[in-house]
């Protein structure tokens, strides 16, 4: 078809207009199913790292360390007598081999890990990615440690973590994100042994920094 | 994170060519002599470079603001195509020598998946605008790099012996196993 | 005619399968190979959005002037990519977070556009259907294949079902960047030697 401006701008228009009405459609039918498979990764993983519970805080957002870019999430668990039972955290690392490694880490009543579920990663397949299987020696460690005793960093740092053999760098995110859930943890709920008026403060500058960072969100976004 | 850490990650470890497997039929189809893979690395860094601010400031004061963020990747190969179609006009006029030198590649960088796969990365990772330019021009200058020196092993390979059957893509293609095996070394530098 | 038909189905498979012998759509070959599965869906989503970019672009290809000939094509396309985008998210999470940004990617590659303009943009809608079949079976076909062999050396095993292949667990590198390559150069020998004329 011989082109002139009017025809371009007309085919063109309408062929847009058609297209975003079409893919908007599609949006609404695919929001509902979107929102829920999200709703229900994060629940599902909830409930296989906690101990059996009742009831869930609402989420508890706060900065771990003064760098961090990203708050972690605390969900607090009572069993039916309103008792404490443990926490989760979504926690993450942004060291991974192929960038930010997603966790949710369960804790029991006396903050040692009970279970800890990978949520997001993109770590090497067969190497880095074993991360993901449950049953490996690596995952297995972690079960039923207190931090408080067993050192949070990989061997070769000084710790006490057995790293994947030929994929450290993953092993050390994936420690680093367990890290940060229990010094979230430690935060939260005001119980470092040694200094706990210290880690009120801190807590409150955490606070603080996420306020700020919101402020310059909104600033960035007029 | 860190300019450092995004600059060097992303020319080294996670070279967007070797790595990330983005822009490889350029990659493939430009290499053939190093003097014009260095005039497509050259367009690739421009055109990177300027997408990323458009890119970034589209997604912050357009697609966030109406939630309409699921047209992303119409809205973003629309505005690279448009970009491309606007430095080719804008350099024809202004600056004959550069679009001598630039300009036959231009209208391949359209369909280069490099540049709307950063633009689609950086929206993903959240970046301010400052980072997502850095974190553009580093991959552009990533891919450069790749894109030289594999034109630099092809202008050898050309005159080898080659079997038949390798002669040719397949044997460039193993090339770049190697070169891709070469950048694993770079793991864990950041 | 029905030969003709036929002929537009298959020629997609071998003669001119797009990733052997076009070498086109090599991001996506190369990035989601790792396994058979990957693979396969992959070539999967392509084939969907190749089929029905290709039918659309053969209704409308009458009233579309030439000059925006190009810019009608992507934005056609990058719907289709969007729907397929959004299905994937919705119904299948995990597959689409396996193939990340290799999904929107579908937008450029060189394959869809090259059917539209050389193929859908001058024929019937039903031919244009079956080349996008076609071509898109072939690329499926050969994302797969790919995905098997890097499986295989890489995992001892083919979606997910493990034997002894190698001894050991398999060389780790076909899993990696630079296997994809050198597995990628070896099939196209083999091809080159024995199927193409």
């Amino acid at each position: 078809m011989k082109s002139s401006l009017k025809n371009m701008v007309v085919v063109l228009a309408t062929i847009t207009t058609v297209t975003s009405f079409a893919v908007g459609y599609v949006y609404k039918i695919t929001k509902e199913p979107i929102r829920k498979s999200k709703v229900q990764k994060t629940k599902s993983a909830l409930e296989e790292v906690l101990p059996s519970f009742e009831t869930l805080s609402e989420p508890q957002k706060l900065m771990v360390y003064d760098t961090d870019a990203e708050n972690i999430i605390i969900y607090k668990a009572t069993d039916a007598n309103d008792a404490y039972v443990g926490c989760a955290v979504e926690s993450y690392s942004n060291n991974g081999y192929g960038g930010t490694i997603r966790l949710v880490v369960g804790f029991d009543v006396n903050n040692s890990i009970n279970k800890i579920a990978v949520v997001g990663h993109s770590e090497t397949p067969g190497l880095g990615a074993k991360i993901t299987e449950t049953e490996s020696p690596f995952i297995v460690q972690f079960q039923g440690k207190n931090p408080n005793e067993f050192k949070l960093s990989v061997k070769p740092d000084g710790g006490d973590v057995d790293a994947i053999t030929a994929s450290t760098i993953s092993s050390r995110a994936y420690t680093d994100a367990v890290k940060r859930a229990f010094e979230g943890v430690k935060k939260s709920l005001g119980e470092e042994v040694d200094a706990v008026g210290s880690a009120t403060s801190q807590y409150t500058k955490a606070e603080a920094t996420q306020d700020a960072d919101n402020n310059q969100k909104t600033d960035d976004n007029e | 994170m860190g300019y450092m850490e995004i600059i060097i990650g992303s020319i080294f470890v996670n070279n967007i060519v070797l790595s990330r497997f983005l822009g490889i039929c350029p990659f493939l189809g430009v290499s053939n002599k190093v003097s014009t893979s260095l005039g497509m690395g050259g367009a690739v860094i421009f055109v990177m470079a300027l997408s990323s601010v458009f890119v970034w400031l589209i997604q912050d004061l357009v697609l966030i603001p109406l939630g309409i963020e699921y047209m992303q990747t119409i809205t973003f190969i629309l505005v690279i195509a448009m970009l491309v179609q606007m430095v080719e006009i804008i350099l024809k006029k202004l600056s004959p020598s550069l679009y001598q030198a630039l300009g036959i590649f231009l209208p391949l960088i359209t369909t280069n998946c490099a540049v709307l796969g950063v633009a689609l990365i950086l929206v993903q990772n959240e970046f301010t605008l400052l980072q997502s330019i850095a974190f553009a021009t580093a991959n552009a200058i990533g891919f450069t790099i790749a894109l030289v020196l594999f034109a630099g092993l092809r202008e050898r390979i050309e005159l080898s012996n080659a079997p038949t059957a390798m002669k040719g893509v397949p044997v460039s293609i193993l090339t770049a196993g190697l070169l891709a095996m070469a950048f694993m070394g770079f793991a864990g530098l950041v | 005619m029905i030969m003709n038909k036929i002929q537009i189905f298959s020629k997609g498979l071998i003669k001119e399968n797009p990733t052997f012998v076009l070498l086109l759509g090599m991001c996506p070959t190369l990035g989601t190979t790792s396994t058979a599965i990957n693979g396969m869906s992959m070539g999967a989503a392509t084939m969907f959005v190749l089929v029905m970019s290709n039918i659309a672009i053969s209704l409308i290809k009458n009233i579309i002037p030439d000059k925006v000939r190009i810019p009608a094509f992507i934005v056609v396309i990058a719907s289709f990519v969007t729907v397929v985008q959004l299905c994937m998210q919705a119904y299948v999470p995990a597959l689409y977070e396996t193939l990340g940004v290799f999904i929107p990617l579908i937008v450029v590659n060189c394959i869809i556009l090259g059917r539209a303009e050389a193929f859908a943009s001058k024929n019937g809608i039903f031919a244009s259907a079956l080349d996008g079949l076609g071509i898109g079976l072939g690329f499926t076909l050969s994302l797969t294949l790919i995905g098997a062999v890097r499986e295989l050396l890489s995992s001892n095993s083919i979606f997910d079902y493990t034997f002894e292949f190698l001894p050991g667990n398999g060389v780790l590198l076909f899993a990696l960047a630079p296997g994809a390559f050198i597995v990628l150069s070896y099939l196209l020998v083999l091809f080159n030697k024995y199927l193409k004329k």
